[in-house]
């Protein structure tokens, strides 16, 4: 609690002692209404003397100023218990509200309190502790067990596990050696490391996170648009409905005293704060909950955006898939396939394509590179290699038929790599790219979360994209498109009224991504390009974060819902028992400041969500 | 240009979205927020009146809550 709430409380409690000596002090007429006045004025001069500033500064519908107003009235009738309890339950409120909006912004910025204080620089062969901001790009710096990493680096020297749960909500650790990338942010576990640095810290990637999270609230969602130009006319519609429930009645029954006691219930219901508050505060308690998982929201908007999303079209190279090639099958023809294997690896093993790679390492074995004589690269075609002295040819259909081979195409789908001992044809290997290992449970669970149509937009050849759909449970594929079709694809699925958020890794993907009603980037640790263009970004490389993100922003948005029903409900009722007399100022301030501190427990619950 | 400000004391959400209606008429202001959550004023406005029109905005600000205050850096 801050000085001036500590402050508010202490008048609170002193305001209710003297309300209750005044309830019980047997003094009638003047001396009663002097008995109220003091707890009054303890609980609400300030109100007062903002109230007068206010109207000075012409705002007529300053809330303090109507609630004012409010108990000034009730006094002037007479009711003076009701006038000092009003102020008093109104204060009670905005102390409530005061202090629940401050923990749930700090328990918030705790949330993302994952900026490093201090880096330790080596400068000079000596260890210096200094401010993150202070180190160059370039400089060494010692990061020990336990400590954070203050910026984003290379390892020099050293190997460790990292912990990068704070920005992915990955919380299984990841092993790094010399060679390896750090992120700033994360936490080093195990060893001591020692990390050329590659950013500064105002751009490094936990700065860039914070930002982006902190910026996020301050894009507001349609709902708080409209709650904000509702609330800009309710205020005067209260106001003037009080005004007129004053004095018509009253000139016509003269009954002055009880038309104002029901218009002054008006005036404490004015305030359309619980609705205000609690909006933004949902919001914000979603957003840091879901970036306590690895999901950056960018702004309320999107967050309003993605509840409403009923199509999800996905990327399929290093979003649903590894974007690794991995061996499938290894068909061999006379031979057994790992002399197959071992002939293709050996004659791949000065290569650094993808696909030759994805043979090392199926082949997995030293490769005694004595055996290999002359390699010739055929381009688009494959290779000519000397093995132990004879002739093999590894590559495509068109080699095949070059050596007059006689080869045959392979029944699965995927990369087909044939082998060619001279013209002898010896088999073939095939490759795949792999899948995500939760990424069927992620397409499965957005089924169950009742979106209408999953969709696979990828450039990869229609069988393997067939295959990949069908291992995944998509509803439909396109394949073969160049970047430029997969905007028109994505374009084509928006005009047919979905709503659409398209998913990819975000390299290569911003054009789709700015299309999309909601563009979700993958894996973007690092990557500034994902971070700009997309709306929601998913830290880690899990698409199982997706349907969790869809589950935080629904229930965000229903939260919001309920708040807004809720309040909105209870205000008018309110306003109609007054109305008819039913309902005195009591029952219209405990309304009013009920709602206020449910609905905003009922925002709170935003923050927190389970897996 | 467009800078973020630190608010102190920004009591109430409604006169924070009072505060941003009032700053978004002003004339010159491309685009503000007021955001009650992180208590920070976020003003885009014309490069060469941004002094101004900022004095101006702190002048909103106090005008709907007069204890509130804009941190200027």
């Amino acid at each position: 609690m801050t000085r001036r709430q500590k402050k508010t409380l202490l008048r609170i409690v002193l305001a209710a002692l003297l309300l209750i000596a005044a309830a019980l002090l047997p003094v009638q007429g003047v001396w009663k209404a002097l008995a109220f006045v003091v707890p009054y004025l303890v609980i609400g001069y300030d109100v007062l003397w903002s109230a007068v500033r206010g109207i000075a500064h012409g705002q007529v519908f300053d809330e303090k100023f109507l609630m004012a107003v409010a108990t000034i009235g009730a006094f002037a009738i007479r009711e003076y218990p009701e006038a000092a309890a009003v102020m008093l339950f109104y204060q009670i409120g905005e102390f409530f509200q005061s202090v629940a909006v401050g923990r749930s912004r700090k328990s918030i910025a705790a949330l993302m309190d994952i900026r490093p204080d201090s880096a330790t620089v080596l400068r000079d062969g000596e260890e210096q502790e200094v401010e993150p901001d202070e180190v160059e790009i370039g400089e060494t710096i010692v990061v020990r067990p336990g400590e954070r990493i203050a910026l984003d680096g290379v390892i020099l020297e050293g190997s460790t596990a990292v912990n990068t749960s704070a920005l992915t909500g990955e919380s299984l650790p990841v092993d790094l050696g010399p060679g390896d990338k750090v992120v700033s942010g994360s936490v080093n576990l195990t060893g001591v490391i020692r990390v050329q640095t590659e950013s500064l810290a105002s751009e490094s990637t936990v700065s860039r996170i914070l930002e982006l999270v902190e910026n996020s609230a301050d894009k507001k969602a349609k709902v708080e648009g409209y709650i904000t130009r509702f609330a800009r006319w309710y205020t005067p519609t209260v106001v003037i409905g009080a005004l007129l429930l004053a004095v018509i009645p009253s000139l016509v029954t003269g009954n002055w005293a009880e038309w104002i006691h029901r218009a002054l219930v008006f005036l404490v219901v004015s305030c359309p704060c619980a609705l205000v508050v609690s909006v933004p505060l949902s919001f914000f308690g979603g957003i840091g909950g879901a970036s306590r998982h690895g999901i950056l929201v960018k702004g309320a908007n999107d967050m309003e955006m993605l509840a409403k999303v009923d199509t999800v079209a996905f990327d399929k190279t290093g979003t649903l898939t590894q974007g690794r090639f991995a061996v499938d099958a290894v068909h061999p023809r006379e031979i057994d396939a790992d002399a197959l294997l071992d002939i293709a690896a050996a004659a791949e093993s000065f290569s650094t394509h993808p696909l030759a790679e994805s043979i090392i390492r199926a082949h997995g074995k030293h490769i005694d590179r004595s055996r290999i004589g002359e390699v010739k690269e055929l381009a688009g075609r494959g290779l000519q290699a000397e093995i132990d002295g004879e002739r093999y040819f590894v590559g495509n259909a068109r080699l095949m038929e070059e050596a007059s081979a006689d080869y045959h195409d392979c029944h699965l789908p995927g990369t087909v790599i044939h082998i060619a001992h001279g013209s002898e044809y010896l088999g073939h290997i095939v490759i795949n790219d792999t899948l995500k290992p939760d990424a069927v449970e992620a397409v499965a669970a957005l089924k169950t979360l009742g979106l209408r149509r999953t969709v696979l937009l990828t450039g990869d050849r229609e069988k393997v994209a067939q295959k990949v759909a069908g291992e995944l449970g998509v509803d439909e594929v396109r394949a073969e498109l160049l970047p430029a079709q997969k905007v028109e694809a994505v374009e084509e699925l928006l005009s047919s009224g979905a709503k659409l958020a398209f998913v990819g890794d975000g390299i290569n993907d911003a054009p789709v991504l700015t299309r999309a009603d909601v563009g979700i980037a993958m894996g973007a640790l690092g990557s500034d390009a994902a971070i700009e263009s997309a709306d929601i970004v998913l830290m880690d490389d899990k698409p199982s974060r997706l349907p969790l993100a869809v589950r935080i922003a629904r229930r965000t948005m229903s939260i919001v819902r309920e708040n807004i029903i809720f309040a909105l409900g209870v205000k008018i009722l309110i306003l109609i028992l007054g109305a008819l007399g039913i309902a005195d100022l009591w029952l219209a301030v405990f309304g009013d400041v009920g709602v206020l501190i449910l609905s905003i427990l009922n925002a709170m619950r935003c923050m927190v969500i389970r897996e | 240009m467009k800078k973020t400000f630190k608010l102190e004391d920004l009591d109430c959400a409604n006169c924070a979205a009072k505060m941003e209606a009032a700053i978004n008429k002003l004339d010159g202001v491309q685009k503000a927020t007021v955001s009650f959550m992180t208590q920070k004023l976020t003003l885009e406005a014309e490069e060469e009146r941004f002094d101004e029109v900022l004095k101006e905005a702190v002048k909103c600000i106090a005008k709907v809550e007069p204890d509130c205050r804009v941190i200027l850096k």
